[in-house]
């Protein structure tokens, strides 16, 4: 399955040099059977590895990582995201893509902390489709963190979602992490002028190379509200924020934007340690700027082709997708929430081997494959 | 009837054109007012279609053409208004001897009102009347490429080609036609285009001259214009 042959003892030789708190994790890895062990041990141990495009130092990386002095991390969450569900029926493609990521993180053992979902749960943002995805969710063993997208929102301004989700920008406390999560799909009114109704509202968000939208951005709301939440969270308390759009400007023409992502940046560039997941992009995605770490989410329902441009020099692209094979270039995955509060990054592709972006490889520039590493080639 | 008023439009226009010169109020005789004129030396004046040119032989640029031929020039840039949309230049040398050329090639003898004795390029050289309808027609067609693309009409379950191709990106129709190894033979776009539809879209395959398979291929290949032709490309 795997391209290297690292053997049981190898691994386990490796994670035993892990400190002590992941050794009740090793000992459930070491009495499970191998087919479930290699696949545990995959979700939480950078078994990407194995996957010939990280090389196998990321262990010791790993345990640099660990070494770091301040508090918070190791746990580990996984994702879900972008599955743009259609309400027909539950034989649509996109259901079944959907149930294939809920039982993804249902198998994960041991269980994540919680399940975040990036958003564009629905694809119209209408309430049967929002509906729909809730139930589907609601399979998910593990607590649910939401993420609203603008397929979500554009219908009703987010009526359906917030009453079934609740806010749309909230922060909370996992295990010595503050965490937060904001709505930065928000699009400066450009349809009462227009006279557009809702439904071609929603179509034009929807369309995500239409031009007669807005950008996205945080907004001024959110990002005051941002401003004092932050203010009673020390500078050491690792930062994990999520949103929907990547939290920079990397392509205008397809909102793989924020516009206001340096005033964004700005609030958080006091914290040792932020890194931020984001969907929408429905591929492999790396960035750092100053502090900060980005990480894009796989999509559930399709890939999308990367930008003709601003690609950040951090991102490993993913292999082109076999438009013949629906899973191909889609998947869910989890995030390694290391001891420093950094994350390594777990992409569970459905259809390609699995990637792995360490958060000490991150750090160092050097990610093997990526165009702006000009260290040796694997 | 249309064409008439067109034609109309011109000759007002040379008209118009003609009123510009300056008339020498002392008569002098046309061939007679040039004596003594810099034979080399030539004034050009357009019509004001800035089609028509007469390049005035033995007056200087600086110099006013004396009445009697300016009424020559005017008389042969409404004769040759007649060819609206053609660029043409005359010559009218100081023996009074007329010619004309289009496009470069060489001067013909030409007698006003008589027949051209160029062929006008009508093909290869679009006049900016024609290239605004030609344009306005492939956008017509590539509009509603682009409609189609991106709406769920084409599948039946509410798939757009978009949803995967933004822009059309990674449709790269220059590479086609090419062995599509999963369909184990030789594709063109349209093949792909329809493999699309009844897959991912769930909807029926459009006959190859179906007016929405060539607005679609006619969308997807205008987003590609200036990328090199690379069939069978991988």
């Amino acid at each position: 399955m795997y391209r290297n042959n690292l053997t049981k003892k190898e691994i386990e030789r490796r994670f035993a040099e892990r400190s002590d708190e992941d050794s009740a994790r090793i000992r459930s890895l070491l009495n499970c059977d191998r087919r479930q062990f290699l696949r545990t041990s995959l979700e939480f141990a950078g078994m990407a590895a194995a996957a010939s495009l990280v090389p196998l130092h990321s262990f010791q990386l790993v345990n640099v990582a660990h070494a770091a002095e301040d508090g918070g991390g190791g746990f580990r969450f996984a994702y879900i995201s972008d599955t743009h569900l259609y309400d027909r029926g539950m034989n649509h493609r996109f259901v079944k893509a959907v149930l294939k990521a809920v039982e993804d993180v249902n198998a994960m053992d041991p269980q994540p902390d919680f399940v975040l979902f990036g958003g564009d749960l629905a694809q119209l943002g209408k309430p049967g489709e929002l509906s729909l995805g809730k139930q589907l969710l609601n399979e998910v063993r593990a607590p649910l963190k939401m993420i609203v997208g603008e397929h979500d929102w554009y219908l009703d301004l987010g009526e359906k979602w917030r009453e079934l989700f609740g806010r749309d920008y909230y922060s909370f406390d996992h295990k010595g992490v503050h965490f937060v999560v904001l709505n930065s799909v928000v699009e400066k009114d450009f349809w009462t002028e227009k006279g557009y109704t809702p439904e071609e509202r929603m179509a034009i968000v929807a369309g995500l190379d239409d031009s007669r939208q807005s950008p996205f951005e945080v907004g001024e709301e959110q990002r005051d509200w941002l401003r004092s939440d932050l203010e009673q969270v020390n500078r050491k308390t690792p930062i994990v924020v999520f949103s929907h759009s990547p939290l920079y400007k990397l392509y205008r023409p397809w909102n793989f934007w924020t516009d206001d992502a340096e005033e964004v940046q700005a609030l958080l560039r006091r914290f040792k340690t932020v890194t931020v997941l984001h969907g929408h992009t429905h591929q492999l995605l790396t960035n750092r700027i100053r502090n900060i770490h980005f990480h894009g989410l796989l999509s559930t329902a399709w890939p999308w082709p990367y930008a003709p441009e601003g690609l950040p020099n951090y991102t490993v692209q993913m292999n082109r997708a076999d438009p013949f094979d629906q899973f191909d270039g889609c998947g869910d995955g989890s995030v390694e929430v290391l001891a420093s509060g950094r994350v390594d990054k777990h992409y569970n592709l459905w259809s390609q081997n699995p990637r792995t972006v360490t958060a000490a490889q991150l750090a160092s520039g050097k990610i093997p494959g990526a165009r702006g590493y000009d260290g040796p080639a694997y | 009837m249309k064409r008439n008023l067109v034609i109309a439009g011109c000759l007002l226009l040379a008209g118009l054109a003609a009123l510009v010169f300056e008339v020498n109020p002392r008569g002098e005789d046309a061939r007679h007012g040039l004596v003594g004129a810099d034979e080399w030396a030539s004034r050009a004046v357009w019509a004001c279609d800035r089609r028509k040119l007469v390049v005035v032989e033995g007056v200087r640029p600086d110099q006013k053409i004396p009445p009697a031929r300016a009424q020559l020039v005017a008389d042969l840039l409404m004769d040759l208004m007649r060819y609206c949309d053609q660029e043409i230049t005359a010559k009218l040398e100081v023996s009074e001897r007329i010619t004309v050329a289009a496009n470069g090639l060489v001067y013909e003898d030409y007698v006003v009102g008589g027949p051209l004795p160029i062929v006008p390029a009508r093909y290869g050289a679009p006049t900016r009347r024609e290239q605004r309808i030609w344009a306005a027609e492939l956008a017509k067609l590539v509009s509603e490429g682009d409609r189609l693309f991106h709406s769920d009409e084409i599948g039946k379950n509410g798939v757009a080609c978009a949803m995967c191709h933004p822009h059309a990106v990674g449709t790269h129709p220059e590479t086609y036609p090419k062995f599509q190894t999963q369909l184990k033979q030789v594709a063109l776009l349209r093949d792909m285009v329809n493999w699309c539809i009844a897959n991912p879209m769930e909807g029926d395959e459009l006959a190859h001259d179906d007016p929405r398979m060539k607005a679609l291929e006619a969308y997807i290949i205008a987003q590609r214009a200036g990328k090199v032709l690379e069939s069978g490309k991988h």
